[in-house]
């Protein structure tokens, strides 16, 4: 992924990250006055593609519960690497090897004994591109409950409806379910895929980079929705967009190199980062 | 912890590094054009030269055009960069000093009109070494405080605030002379009126200073210290340090 990170190590304080993100997330004016609880808790992370490849260094983060927490940095910083951590999407990569201590609700998702088929069920992931199967609106939808294997026609209608309306889609294709899912518009589509991922109840949804092949009102309506959705839903963002990130995020996460260089309030990130290379990155100093 | 904020420049964007520092410069321009606004102020109403206080109220319209001109431009960055963090506080910044420096501007226009009403009524000269004493010391922080802003120097920031307060104990022993003289010599009264409205501006002069001084240390460290005592103001910047 990138192979001067190994280089880079000594520019980023990863060492006191840890320390940072208990003092951030135990600050009240940090988090609205309201005390929260830890979704997943990332341990003396690191991530190996290759023996000489490390794509991330020691990260050490906690993302809490029903909030929405953005990463962002330039690319290959490692953002996407993470966010894979989180549902075991590495395991599919060839030579990857993963140190350290995911563990979602206490429990540690890489050991032996968790099925990564109901983890990928708790942990929903959300692509750049929208990615609906060449079924029907409804089938899309339906997928996931069918292979948990409910067939029950009353059971499926409702949730159907229910994953539409809450990914704001219901009334835009209520009268067209069983039209094809690949005739909708690039917004519609990755509205769909989240309502598929939110179909099989998970606890977190992971956003690469949700709106990034979507114009500007799309991307407005995803941001709306992932607003909506915080309130049911613990969410990670991965974004290019920096604004995006500012617009929809509680928490941010800056990384760089493969370090988790700054993680603080949105609200302290956006306006006085403590971090020169944080300032450097979302000012637009970076050459 | 704190990244301090020494420039501005080094964007990506080459435009965006000139707009801020365009916008800097005009600020900086517009704090030289109002600290000789205040100095001509000073000067006509020590020497009652009413045709110097008569170019103030002049001058007046050309600062009125900058604060308008300069607001526009952040409206500008702030619409078409979306500046985060530094540039951010940077923008934030100049359009709250932009508005000190008017109302400086201002104040120093009210002392112009009272110079011309005193040398109309005649020779005086009480209660001016209390204007000229106070007229200087608030005319110095007006300087440092541009200074500060220009070198975003915190330290120095921090003293002008601490000035504020050495100005309001003078305008308030000032204002004990002048009540001495009214009860003195009745007939000095109305002169003597006049004199406490220019004192009164000097005294607000020194609150626009001591705001821009404050600006100055959000700018630089992100902290917003308005309504916070002073000791405590000392503390943040140590912590933040």
């Amino acid at each position: 992924m990138n192979d001067k990170s190994s280089e880079q190590t000594q520019d980023a304080p990863s060492s006191t990250m840890k320390m940072d993100v208990s003092a951030v997330l135990g600050d009240k004016t940090k988090t609205g006055g309201e005390a929260l609880s830890s979704c997943i808790d990332i341990e003396s992370l690191n991530l190996f593609y290759s023996k000489d490849k490390q794509a991330l260094i020691d990260i050490n983060l906690t993302i809490p519960k029903q909030r929405v927490t953005a990463f962002i940095g330039p690319s290959g910083c490692g953002k996407s690497s993470l966010l894979r951590c989180f549902n075991r999407m590495n395991d599919l990569v060839d030579d990857c090897v993963i140190e350290g201590l995911v563990s979602l609700d206490g429990r540690d998702i890489y050991q032996k004994s968790v099925d990564v088929a109901d983890l990928r069920r708790r942990v929903g992931m959300v692509f750049q591109k929208p990615n609906p199967f060449p079924k029907s609106i409804y089938e899309n939808v339906a997928y996931g409950l069918r292979i948990q294997g409910i067939n029950s026609k009353r059971v499926l209608d409702e949730a159907v409806e229910e994953s539409l309306s809450a990914a704001a889609l219901w009334d835009e294709v209520k009268d067209r379910l069983n039209d094809s899912a690949l005739g909708l518009s690039g917004g519609q589509q990755q509205r769909l895929v989240i309502a598929r991922t939110i179909a099989v109840e998970p606890e977190v949804l992971l956003l690469d980079e949700p709106a990034s092949a979507l114009d500007p009102i799309s991307t407005l309506k995803i941001e709306e929705l992932i607003n909506e959705l915080k309130t049911d839903y613990t969410i990670v963002i991965v974004t290019h967009n920096m604004q995006q990130a500012a617009r929809v995020s509680d928490f941010t996460a800056f990384m760089y190199m493969g370090n988790m260089v700054e993680f603080d309030s949105t609200n302290s990130i956006f306006t006085n980062p403590r971090q020169k290379q944080t300032e450097d990155y979302i000012t637009g100093r970076y050459g | 912890m704190n990244p301090q904020v020494e420039s501005h420049g080094d964007h990506i964007s080459k435009q965006f590094n000139s707009e801020l520092e365009d916008v800097k410069n005009q600020l900086l321009e517009m704090g030289g054009a109002v600290e000789q606004q205040l100095a001509d102020a000073l000067v006509s109403m020590t020497s009652a030269d009413t045709s110097i206080a008569a170019d103030v109220l002049v001058q007046e319209d050309v600062i009125d055009a900058m604060e308008i001109k300069i607001d526009e431009e952040c409206n500008l960055i702030l619409a078409r960069r979306q500046p985060a963090a530094s540039d951010l506080r940077l923008v934030l910044t100049i359009i709250k000093t932009v508005r000190d420096l008017e109302r400086i501007g201002d104040e120093s226009s009210k002392i112009a009109r009272m110079a011309i009403k005193l040398a109309e009524e005649g020779d005086y000269h009480e209660g001016m070494v209390e204007f000229r004493h106070l007229g200087d010391r608030v005319a110095r922080m007006v300087n440092l405080t541009l200074d500060a802003f220009a070198r975003y120097d915190v330290k120095s920031a921090l003293e002008i605030a601490h000035d504020d307060l050495v100005v309001d104990n003078e305008y308030g022993s000032a204002m004990r002379s002048l009540i001495t003289y009214m009860m003195e010599d009745p007939r000095s009264i109305s002169r003597m009126l006049n004199l406490l409205w220019a004192l009164r501006a000097l005294e607000r002069i020194g609150d626009h200073a001591k705001n821009i001084s404050e600006h100055v240390i959000y700018l630089v460290k992100g902290l917003d210290v308005r309504h916070a005592p002073l000791a405590n103001i000392a503390d943040q910047i140590l912590e933040s340090d």
